[in-house]
């Protein structure tokens, strides 16, 4: 396949004052491509996609999002925001909501769907991750890794192109861990586009096209799952992975 | 005995003591050097008196003074709640003018004198548009009216229209600068989250404020909101100074024609106390029951 890729990041940086969160990080994300990053805490992961639905503003170098060159510039960046779902470590539900109307609120008031359209959407979502007889209650009401859940169905309600996962388990009690893997396994089995920052190696050996390694704001390496568990190519991506696999 | 006075020691009987000397000292002074003729009998009928001649009760100066209060705190306290809530959002607007504006708004009122306040947007604001708008004509015209019955209802005497209205604008532009506070705290209660979750579901900043930063907003700031809807109803008896007929207007009014200076304003002090002691305890319970 040679289509143009969903994401390109050339050569972006982004400082917090002096400390600079990511440096010179290019990086290209294919349709249906599943990406996941890793790192130490600290290295920029986060940073780096939050950067691609313009949560955080890159300073230097180009980042384009679907052919689009992203700027602040408002009515742009909410249209690409439609076209890029992000699912948060903290899920960042809408507590005065129900689950259902937390998935239809979107399609409502930023798609412009009719009301029945939209409940339709949002029981369809809701049916793919499992939990359509939790649509009526509030989130404060269900486990984490439902919310989590719920959270992902959210963003899928929007119909995006890409989805970016920001640590999506790291909040999870490790019974729950699973059942949000699940989901995610069979979202990359249906051909969406991921990005994914996780220290959830088995799920990254399972799903991952590309592993990208990222420490103190750049990328170190990038290389397919099967290399990068087994011959990482850097030093530093070897001891990150002596320490994280060693458990 | 009551068992609260088993739980009494020796200090509390002490401190007991020292205050109940205190009161029969004041007492006995106000009996002995001043010489005052104290005239309780006299209080009820200037709160709700029978008319022989019409064979009905009315309300007399210190009731019509309380319901005068009343209307005037519930219409200040909705422009209150409305402009305060406008300030509070443009507290946290991005907007640099905006937010300084509110911030101004709010430095102002905080810093200078609440009296100094109630003179100023009386002559300066109320005043001038009373005037632009003709609305001592306007409401003259309506006390002579067949309707004026409802009209009185919700806003009493109408040829008193005019300084009614007043007295709202003053005091609910007065009141809106501590509500604003009070929705700008509740705002900024909201975790980030919320916010950079209705980003990424492509919202704009006006969506994200509508759906949903003030509704989670408004429902944590209903507690405050009530406390100051108290202080609103106290704060009210200082616009008796623009000659607004309220509660305190009324009872100067008494206390200059019947000279009853203790009874009159204890019987006010009373009707403040009962009034916001009341409605106190009242949100306390609704409170706890959600």
């Amino acid at each position: 396949m040679t289509q143009t890729p969903v994401i390109v990041a050339d050569a972006i940086g982004k400082s917090f004052g002096d400390f600079a969160a990511l440096t010179d990080v290019s990086l290209s994300v294919h349709q249906s491509e599943r990406v996941v990053v890793c790192g130490p805490s600290g290295s920029g992961k986060s940073t780096l996609i939050r950067c691609f639905n313009g949560l955080e503003n890159h300073d230097a170098g180009t980042l384009t999002v679907d052919g689009v060159a992203l700027s602040q510039d408002a009515p742009e960046i909410r249209q690409l925001r439609q076209d890029v779902g992000m699912v948060f470590q903290q899920f960042n539900l809408f507590p005065h909501l129900t689950v259902l109307e937390n998935l239809m609120i979107g399609p409502l008031k930023v798609r412009k769907l009719d009301r029945a359209a939209a409940e339709a959407t949002a029981r369809k979502y809701l049916e793919r991750v499992r939990i359509p007889e939790q649509a009526d209650k509030r989130p404060a009401q269900l486990s984490g890794g439902q919310q989590q859940r719920v959270a992902i169905a959210r963003a899928l309600c929007m119909e995006p192109r890409v989805m970016l996962f920001d640590e999506p388990t790291s909040a999870l009690d490790p019974e729950m861990i699973g059942e949000v893997l699940d989901v995610m396994v069979e979202l990359a089995q249906t051909g969406m586009t991921m990005v994914v920052v996780t220290h959830e190696m088995g799920f990254a050996r399972k799903v991952a096209d590309r592993m990208v390694f990222m420490e103190a704001g750049r990328i170190v390496e990038i290389s397919p799952p099967d290399t990068f568990f087994t011959a990482p190519q850097t030093d530093r991506a070897r001891v990150f992975l002596d320490q994280i696999l060693e458990h | 005995m009551p068992s609260f006075l088993k739980h009494l020691r020796w200090a509390d009987w002490l401190i007991l003591t020292v205050l109940v000397g205190a009161a029969a000292y004041v007492g006995m002074r106000l009996e002995g050097t001043l010489n005052y003729e104290w005239r309780w009998h006299l209080i009820p009928d200037y709160i709700l008196r029978y008319r022989e001649d019409r064979q009905e009760w009315f309300a007399n100066l210190l009731l019509q003074g309380l319901f005068a209060t009343l209307r005037i705190c519930i219409y200040a306290g909705i422009l209150a709640a409305i402009f305060g809530t406008i300030l509070g959002v443009a507290r946290c607007a991005r907007n640099l003018t905006v937010r300084m504006l509110a911030r101004t708004y709010l430095e102002l009122l905080r810093n200078i004198p609440p009296v100094v306040i109630i003179f100023i947007f009386f002559f300066f604001l109320s005043q001038q548009l009373i005037d632009a708008l003709n609305m001592n004509a306007w409401a003259r015209g309506i006390a002579r009216s067949d309707s004026a019955g409802v009209w009185e209802f919700f806003f009493g005497d109408m040829r008193r229209f005019p300084s009614l209205i007043s007295g709202v604008l003053v005091l609910g532009l007065f009141q809106a600068a501590f509500v604003g506070e009070i929705v700008r705290a509740g705002i900024q209660s909201i975790p980030r989250g919320q916010r950079e979750a209705a980003r990424a579901i492509g919202m704009s900043g006006f969506q994200e404020m509508r759906y949903i930063i003030m509704p989670q907003a408004l429902s944590k700031v209903v507690p405050p909101m009530a406390n100051q809807f108290i202080s609103l109803i106290k704060d009210s008896s200082i616009i008796s100074l623009i000659s607004v007929q309220e509660l305190t207007y009324k009872t100067v009014e008494l206390v200059a024609s019947t000279r009853m200076i203790f009874e009159a304003w204890i019987t006010t002090a009373a009707f403040y106390f009962v009034l916001c002691f009341g409605l106190s305890l009242l949100f306390r319970r609704l409170e706890n029951r959600d």
